[in-house]
């Protein structure tokens, strides 16, 4: 297990990473997710031992980094890429990896057909695409069976396919009983893969709760109507005693409305609609939202520091059941 | 820990798996050999008018077959740039230090492997050169038994060999490919030989580790000689201690 205590990184005036504390839960995908220059791969570069810390420690099932005997057969981790040698072969760096570590030789050739790189395993990496230098990371991050594999954005630049890949890679990894700890700055990708969340800003903990808690808090649901009689409708919902709030285009929105009362509604009292709909706002949105002060600080270094965020920027982030990428229930390849 | 048979094996494994390992010790042999058998061929046929204007001072068969080195210590400096440098270059510094993490002991491991391939090619080198060059020079050749030729021979091994760690000692400190290519080759290629030409600067530049270090390489005592081959060799070693050291600090204390 990692667990961050008070983990902090200052690098001149800047404050990378503030006192943050939390610990990745064992067995599951967690999502660290953070705006650009949150500080989430310097965070992972200090759990790594890479990145000293300014205060503050992390520990891996217990120790430091740097007192575990072969720790890439702890944890796995892939930061950048493209971090190989150009001139050298997949199978060769993965060869000089696996002997710092006493790793099995045999085992290279194992994570070279688990990432499908077998057929490109003489060639030199200079030659390799992003998603093949990726997955070549992926095979370095695996090759001593770790119980805790961490990647850093690691979709970021692929194709769609290799997206699809990597999240059913990582959810495959979770389900072997593996601690995944992966970062993005997209919500979206996070919710189609992790099943616990940690949300950093400006180097500080903003959240960590599980994935289902924070889409319970943070999806909203709303009904949308469109009609060419809106007064009638507002007496409606006056008379009924509902909420609602002005949506786009001369539409109304009803807060956790019913969608079969509303109908029902209408429909006894001849109401002409010409929109009736469910509406969520996406989680996109509820993390820039949680995020937008960190953010707005980084820009403009203003005072203002409430975290709560300002309420009320709900009706821009209404979407049409946007927050569940259908991808989530994709097939696994191979 | 991390075992330290592991971390050779595996450096091991990283230094021959690169072309610029061949290349560049290729090019250490063939431009040492290949100008000092040049220079002894010309020598042989051209005697006495080269020897016209320092007929007082005995001929320096050794040195003379030795006349490529300056330009093949560049190439062996540049294998130790590049053997630590390309892993700043791409990155893959993080993914080593991720797997050995512990610093020190994963730079002296480097220096062994890089050290020993080092001296292996050195040696060979070496030889050759010395035994090409007296073939060419015909009836003004020497041996190895003749008084300091030994002496000098392992000498332009251990030299070349210094130099080579030196180099990867000063990568380690820049952390910087292409910045220890931009400060070691000029350095070596023209800031030192000249300035040991140049009156009162020389006194400095005969401390460095190149002036120092070839010391090991005369045969004949020289004229005006700061110090013999072997105070030579002692500064050109700590030359290499203090880069190594250096290297390891800034390697121990540094985010990667």
């Amino acid at each position: 297990m990692i667990e961050l205590h008070d983990l902090t990184k200052r690098y001149g005036k800047t404050l990378a990473v503030d006192r943050l504390s939390f610990r990745v839960p064992q067995g599951v995908v967690t999502g660290f997710l953070g705006p650009n220059g949150a500080g989430k791969s310097t965070t992972m570069r200090m759990i790594l031992d890479l990145d000293r810390p300014t205060s503050g420690r992390v520990t891996i099932d217990g120790k430091r980094y740097g007192q575990l005997s072969e720790p890439l057969k702890y944890i796995g981790a892939l930061l950048e890429a493209k971090a190989v040698h150009p001139g050298r072969t997949a199978r060769d760096h993965l060869r000089w990896l696996a002997q710092s570590n006493r790793i099995p030789e045999r085992r290279v050739d194992e994570v070279l057909s688990l990432v499908g790189l077998t057929p490109v395993a003489r060639k030199r990496a200079r030659g390799f695409s992003l998603g093949m230098g990726q997955r070549l990371g992926i095979a370095s991050a695996l090759l001593g069976d770790p119980e805790i594999v961490m990647f850093d954005e690691p979709v970021n630049g692929l194709d769609p396919e290799g997206i699809l890949w990597i999240r059913n890679l990582m959810k495959r990894l979770a389900g072997e009983g593996r601690t995944v700890f992966v970062s993005s700055h997209l919500m979206s990708e996070m919710a189609v893969t992790a099943d616990h969340l940690v949300v950093i800003g400006k180097g500080r903990l903003l959240a960590d709760l599980p994935m289902p808690e924070f889409i319970r808090r943070n999806s909203r649901s709303a009904v949308r109507l469109r009609t060419p009689q809106p007064e009638r409708l507002l007496d409606l919902l006056a008379g009924a005693g509902l909420r609602h709030e002005p949506g786009p285009d001369g539409s109304y929105e009803v807060v956790d409305g019913d969608l079969a009362a509303l109908g029902e509604l209408a429909a006894a009292n001849g109401l002409v609609l010409h929109e009736l709909s469910p509406q969520q706002a996406s989680l996109e949105e509820a993390f820039m939202q949680m995020t937008a002060d960190s953010v707005e600080y980084h820009a403009g270094d203003g005072p203002g520091r409430d975290a709560a965020g300002a309420p009320g920027v709900w009706g821009a982030g209404w979407k049409a059941d946007g927050a569940r990428p259908a991808a989530a229930v994709q097939q696994e390849e191979n | 820990m991390t075992s330290f048979p592991a971390i050779l094996r595996s450096e091991w494994t990283k230094i021959r798996s690169v072309r610029s390992t061949v290349w560049t010790l290729a090019l250490a042999f063939v431009v040492t050999v290949g100008i000092g058998a040049l220079l002894s061929l010309l020598t042989n046929n051209n005697f006495t008018e080269f020897r016209r204007h320092d007929a007082d001072t005995p001929f320096d068969a050794t040195g003379t077959a030795f006349s490529g080195i300056m330009l093949g210590e560049l190439a062996i400096i540049v294998f130790g740039v590049l053997a630590i440098g390309n892993e700043y270059s791409s990155g893959m510094i993080r993914v080593t230090l991720a797997a050995v993490p512990q610093r020190a002991t994963l730079l002296a491991g480097k220096a062994v492997v890089l050290g020993a391939l080092a001296l292996l090619v050195s040696l060979v080198t070496a030889f050759v050169t010395f035994f090409l060059g007296q073939a060419l020079l015909g009836s003004h050749s020497t041996t190895l038994g003749e008084p300091n030729v030994l002496r000098a021979v392992l000498g332009a091994a251990l030299y070349l060999t210094m130099l080579c760690l030196f180099a990867a000692g000063v990568t380690t400190m820049l952390h910087n490919q292409t910045l220890a290519l931009g400060v070691l080759v000029p350095f070596f290629f023209l800031l030192s030989p000249i300035l040991s030409a140049v009156p009162k600067v020389k006194t400095l530049a005969h401390y460095f580790p190149d002036y120092a270090g070839s010391r090991m390489l005369l045969v004949y005592e020289q004229h005006g000689q700061p110090y013999g081959p072997w105070a030579g060799f002692s500064i050109c070693l700590a030359w290499t201690a203090a880069a190594l050291l250096g290297g390891a600090l800034v390697l121990k204390n540094r985010d990667a």
